[in-house]
């Protein structure tokens, strides 16, 4: 099985070589151990190419070993889990796992579109924004197609993601992120204290640099002391260490936002679990211990596969038991580098030379060259020979100005260390710059939150576990928790002493940032261009905005900028620092909340019993409500919505209405507050009687409409509209609260509490005595229109009946205890059979409210006023009321505002369909001319005709013209007739009836 | 972001709603109709500390008078409307 891993050593490393993986890169049948990341595979089995360049689809090979990767981007799964950008550094393997790599076409060897390194030119800093400048017809046709197929990452899934995300919150008392030596040292100090602790990793292993690096802590080797600790935080019932969990944010008040990849290190999730899972942490302290990453020196070429961070070698080959290259080459600028060199030593790989910017070399590092046969260089790397086969050739521009040339197939590069200083800085905190290690630093940090380690710019193991040590201690005594903290791990510092070196030029494209294909030249050009604020050059030159977020490159794109424009590092300064991290899928965000559980589904009291019946249901914001009932042999929506508007005019129907928003009013004052939130007056409505109501904003437009009933001298039943009930709820409580707190007047929601139907036609009364209590008087004179008290029903239920319609027939609404609304649909229907009884939905309830010329939604638009929809005779003069004064502007009580109206087509056996324009007879549809729109349309079974409302302007002094309905959408274009909206009954004699 | 409101206690964000500056006072009656016009439409947009309207929509249904400072979101005072809660407000 190994025998494919030529790349790896025989022995080592933190891999189980009892448990072999296969997997498949570009198609190709290769193998792993667990333990193994996709990258480290790929090392061990000596692929040195694995993408293309996101311009100029240069070859490109692994950096990094970690989430900072800007190269090593692959499509990871297929099918509907193929996921795009995906890093190999940060992919465990799995038994199976597939990955193609990105941005190359036909094959990775050999890219056509590699070509454009050709055109290079045209793909200069700022690029996108010169190219817009050019003719937009050109942009078009020409440039974006091209561009978008030559330029990219990898390709998302196309079909709905199969697997389930999970959101969580989580409180602590001291939330760590990073599990390194000052994490565990943190996490050590606030466990033993006896504080709630969560540490975050993002690896699969807890360690962080430990894994790789090693070194002695308390007389122990790394390894040991590593397994002690964890077992010690095992122990601890308040120590929590979630591993592959990166902590991506910090949020007001003490929370922090981490995505834990539950299952991305299988094929897919076992039956019912997450895929991933996104944590919201509210944690009274925070440690940031997320360490350092390692940068980069700009040279050119130093894009070619092969070269590597000097730490990500060292990881490969200690770590992972996996060589990167079999002779290898050094360039540092700093001590740490050449840790790498001993590494490589140790693991029986050759060192070409060591090329060592600084002036002086140890002489404990001379002796290690002598005794090894390798050679240091003083100088920098100006150039590399290689290409997709890897680095063959280094050029050396040696201090004093010779040349020299080194061969090797592999180049370790260690430019210094950058302290992650994302977390600090999410609250717009900008870092400091420290000469000494020549690297930001965090420069305070949100509230409760501080950094330690090497994330503080403490690189020495000594210095991260006490710093770590004591954060972890200070944090649990913030958060209350004192218990004693034990002895702090010991360990000594190694040596880092560092020239700072950001780039040396050379012939070739030298990259900053890989991800993004910007080039040291383009920085310098845009400085050129007069883009000296650093945000500009972020923006222009795009570096930094690629999915690694410049984790490898922005401070080197700084120091080029610095040294450009004669400034220094820290005068150039920093953007701005934003969360996330690391990338998170959309899909982590939402959760549970997509498809049929995007949001909650509200059932009307009756929904069971409507759906034994077949009712088509539609959705009405969270609820779902009975359409119409369709009953065998009828052919469509409009046959059976026909049929219930029918048996209602002629017979009895009831339609469950218990969406309405209601509200009970309480108190001394009820009235004299619903005087002020009404346009008309509540306050002189006589008890056991309803009156219709509307409301306006403060701005003068209306807000919503219902019935309010009064039940006793203080206690009044409100309804709102369907769509309204939550806003007017709290519209009210404002107005309570804050508006008129000296009004003595309490609200209620009771939309809940109550299943209301409606119930009418011409029989309605037979229906409803065999249901309330035959003591109940509901004659026309006992229970007269507009007539509302409550009632017992037979067997004694107590219900609220109002003898209201929106329907214009002889008509009650009637209120239940929710928990009896099932109950009543059944017995509607069985006490309505001799009768005729037909159950009704929305369809039909919006026919008949437009037979009616009623007003609903379509009207309440939020753009008409009282006026306009024919009630502006309701306002009352004689009180204030919300709205008032501002429904008296000018253009609002205009003489040509658009009105509502009622249309015919000329041709009755037109359908109509709302939306279509009204144009006066005889003009040219356009902007100029347009006098409002058709709102709501029907089939009136009535009239057996289409029919409809509209706003027009003037429309009431219009009724009889012949107009013209344009509907562009559509392509239709037809006359219809202005007319009084009010279709049926106009008088109102059925409903009082 | 969480909001202590005196009656709930500590609670999360998504529990609230956001209305805006509380300073504006809806103006008498009879002050006509320039004085509801600033009172409808001119606000304050402070980048600092400012009163604000929130309501604890998804707790106790109280209106509340959040001080908060819109930098850095740190809030320094929750109140209740005067007439919220059992509050009795003298007439
Ligand atoms: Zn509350």
């Amino acid at each position: 099985m190994s025998s494919s891993q030529s790349h790896r050593l025989a022995a080592g490393g933190l891999i189980d070589r009892t448990a072999p993986l296969t997997f498949r890169f570009d198609g190709k049948s290769l193998s792993g151990f667990k333990g193994d990341t996709l990258a480290s595979a790929l090392v061990a089995n000596g692929v040195k190419l694995v993408g293309r360049s996101f311009k100029y689809h240069r070859p490109r090979g692994i950096l990094t070993a970690g989430s900072e990767e800007p190269n090593a981007l692959v499509e990871l799964r297929s099918g509907a889990r193929r996921e795009p950008n995906t890093r190999a550094t940060t992919t465990e393997l799995y038994d199976g796992l597939e990955a193609a790599s990105q941005n190359r076409w036909p094959s990775l060897a050999f890219d056509v579109m590699s070509v454009n390194q050709l055109f290079a030119p045209i793909f200069v800093a700022g690029f996108y924004y010169k190219t817009f400048m050019w003719p937009a017809k050109f942009w078009e046709a020409v440039y974006e197609p091209a561009i978008r197929r030559a330029a990219g990452l990898g390709r998302a899934a196309n079909i709905a993601d199969p697997d389930h995300y999970d959101k969580a919150w989580a409180h602590c008392d001291v939330v760590i992120a990073g599990s390194g030596p000052a994490g565990l040292a943190a996490a050590l100090a606030a466990g033993r204290s006896g504080a709630r602790v969560i540490l975050c990793e993002e690896d699969f292993a807890p360690g962080g640099r430990l894994l790789a690096d090693g070194g002695t802590i308390e007389g122990l080797p790394a390894a040991e002391w590593l397994s002690r600790t964890l077992a010690e935080l095992g122990a601890m019932p308040d120590v929590r260490i979630m591993t592959r969990t990166t902590l991506f944010g910090v949020y007001d008040g003490g929370t922090y936002g981490a995505i834990e990849r539950v299952n991305d290190h299988v094929p897919s999730p076992p039956e019912h679990e997450v895929r991933q899972r996104l944590w919201r942490i509210v944690a009274k302290r925070c440690v940031v211990a997320a360490g350092s990453i390692e940068r980069p020196i700009v040279f050119a070429g130093n894009d070619t596969p092969g070269v590597m961070m000097a730490s990500a070698m060292r990881t490969y080959v200690k770590r992972y038991a996996a060589t990167p290259a079999k002779r290898v080459a050094l360039f540092t600028n700093n001590e740490d580098g050449w840790r790498t060199v001993e590494a490589a030593l140790a693991a029986g790989l050759q060192i070409a030379a060591v090329i060592d910017a600084r002036p002086d070399v140890s002489p404990a590092h001379r002796s290690l060259a002598s005794k090894n046969g390798f050679t240091v260089l003083h100088g920098a790397v100006s150039g590399v020979d290689g290409g997709k086969d890897g680095v063959r050739k280094i050029s050396v521009s040696l201090t004093g100005g010779a040349r020299a040339e080194v061969e090797a197939d592999g180049l370790a590069v260690s430019g210094g260390w950058n302290p992650t200083v994302g977390l600090t800085s999410y609250h717009r905190g900008r870092p400091k710059w420290r000469d000494d290690i020549a690297a930001f630093v965090p420069d305070g940090a949100p509230p409760g939150m501080v950094a330690a380690g090497a994330a503080n710019g403490a690189f020495g193991l000594g210095a991260c576990l006490r710093e770590g040590f004591e954060a972890g201690a200070a944090a649990a005594r913030d958060a209350g928790r004192g218990r004693g903290v034990g002895s702090l791990p010991v360990a000594d510092d190694e040596a880092f002493a560092l020239t700072p070196l950001w780039h040396v030029s050379g012939k070739g494209k030298a990259f900053v940032d890989q991800q993004h294909d910007v080039t040291a030249s383009d920085v310098e050009l845009a400085q050129r261009e007069g883009f000296q604020s650093v945000e500009h050059l972020k923006r222009y030159t795009t570096l930094g905005m690629a999915t690694d977020q410049g984790k490898t490159s922005n401070v080197a794109g700084l120091a080029i900028m610095a040294a450009v424009t004669g400034k220094s590092i820290p005068e150039t300064g920093t953007t701005i620092y934003r969360p996330p991290y690391v990338p998170v899928a959309i899909g982590a965000f939402a959760g549970h909340h997509r498809d049929e559980t995007f949001h909650a589904t509200r059932l009307t009291p009756s929904h069971h019993w409507a759906a034994e019946q077949g009712a088509v249901f539609v959705d009405t914001g969270l609820w779902k409500r009975a359409q119409w009932y369709p009953r065998a042999g009828e052919k469509d929506w409009l046959e059976s919505v026909t049929r219930e508007v029918k048996a209602v005019r002629g017979g009895v129907g009831f339609c469950d209405v218990s969406t309405l928003g209601k509200i009970d009013v309480h108190g001394p004052d009820a009235g004299a507050f619903l005087d002020r939130v009404y346009i008309n007056t509540f306050s002189n409505l006589a008890v056991g009687k309803a009156r219709y109501g509307l409301m306006l904003r403060e701005d003068g437009i209306v807000y919503d409409d219902g019935t309010t009933s009064r039940l006793a001298e203080d206690h009044y039943f409100l309804t709102t509209t369907t769509a309204k009930a939550g806003p007017v709820m709290q519209h009210l409580e404002f107005c309570r609260q804050v508006l008129f707190p000296k009004l003595d007047v309490q609200l209620t929601s009771v939309s809940d509490q109550w299943a209301q139907f409606s119930i009418a036609g011409p029989k309605t009364r037979d229906l409803l005595k065999e249901l309330v209590d035959p003591a109940e008087d509901l004659s026309n004179e006992g229970f007269p229109f507009m007539g509302a008290r409550e009632v017992r029903l037979r067997g004694g239920i107590k219900a609220r009946l109002f003898r209201i319609s929106f329907s214009g027939e002889m008509a009650f609404e009637i209120s239940v205890p929710a928990r009896h609304g099932e109950a009543m649909a059944r017995n509607l229907m069985i006490a309505g059979k001799p009768f005729g009884v037909t159950p009704y939905g929305t369809e039909a309830l919006g026919v008949m409210r437009i037979e009616k010329g009623h007003i609903a939604g379509p009207e309440l638009s939020g753009t008409t006023t009282a006026a306009d929809l024919g009630l502006g005779k309701m306002m009352s003069t004689k009180k204030d009321f919300i709205g008032r004064v501002m429904a008296g502007r000018e253009a609002l009580v205009a003489a040509d505002r658009q009105v509502v109206v009622g249309i015919k087509p000329t041709d009755k056996t037109r359908r109509l369909r709302s939306g279509a324009h009204i144009i006066p007879k005889g003009e040219i549809p356009g902007p100029d001319n347009d006098q409002g729109y058709v709102t709501s349309v029907c089939f009136s079974p009535t009239l057996e005709q289409w029919i409809g409302l509209a706003l027009v302007e003037r429309g009431r002094e219009r009724i009889g013209e012949i107009v013209h309905a344009h509907d562009p959408i559509r392509g239709e274009d037809y006359d219809v007739e202005l007319c009084n909206p009010v279709f049926y009954d106009p008088d109102g004699g059925r409903q009082r009836g | 972001m969480r909001i202590t409101c005196p009656f709930c206690g500590e609670r999360e964000l998504g529990e609230f709603t956001y209305l805006g500056d509380a300073k504006p006072q809806r103006p008498a009656a009879d002050a006509g109709e320039d004085a509801v016009y600033d009172y409808v439409y001119l606000r304050d947009n402070i980048a600092g500390v400012m009163d604000e309207n929130w309501y604890h929509g998804g707790g106790c249904r109280s209106w509340l008078k959040v001080t908060r400072n819109t930098l850095t979101h740190e809030i320094s005072s929750v109140e209740p409307a005067a007439g919220a809660g059992a509050r009795q407000v003298a007439k």
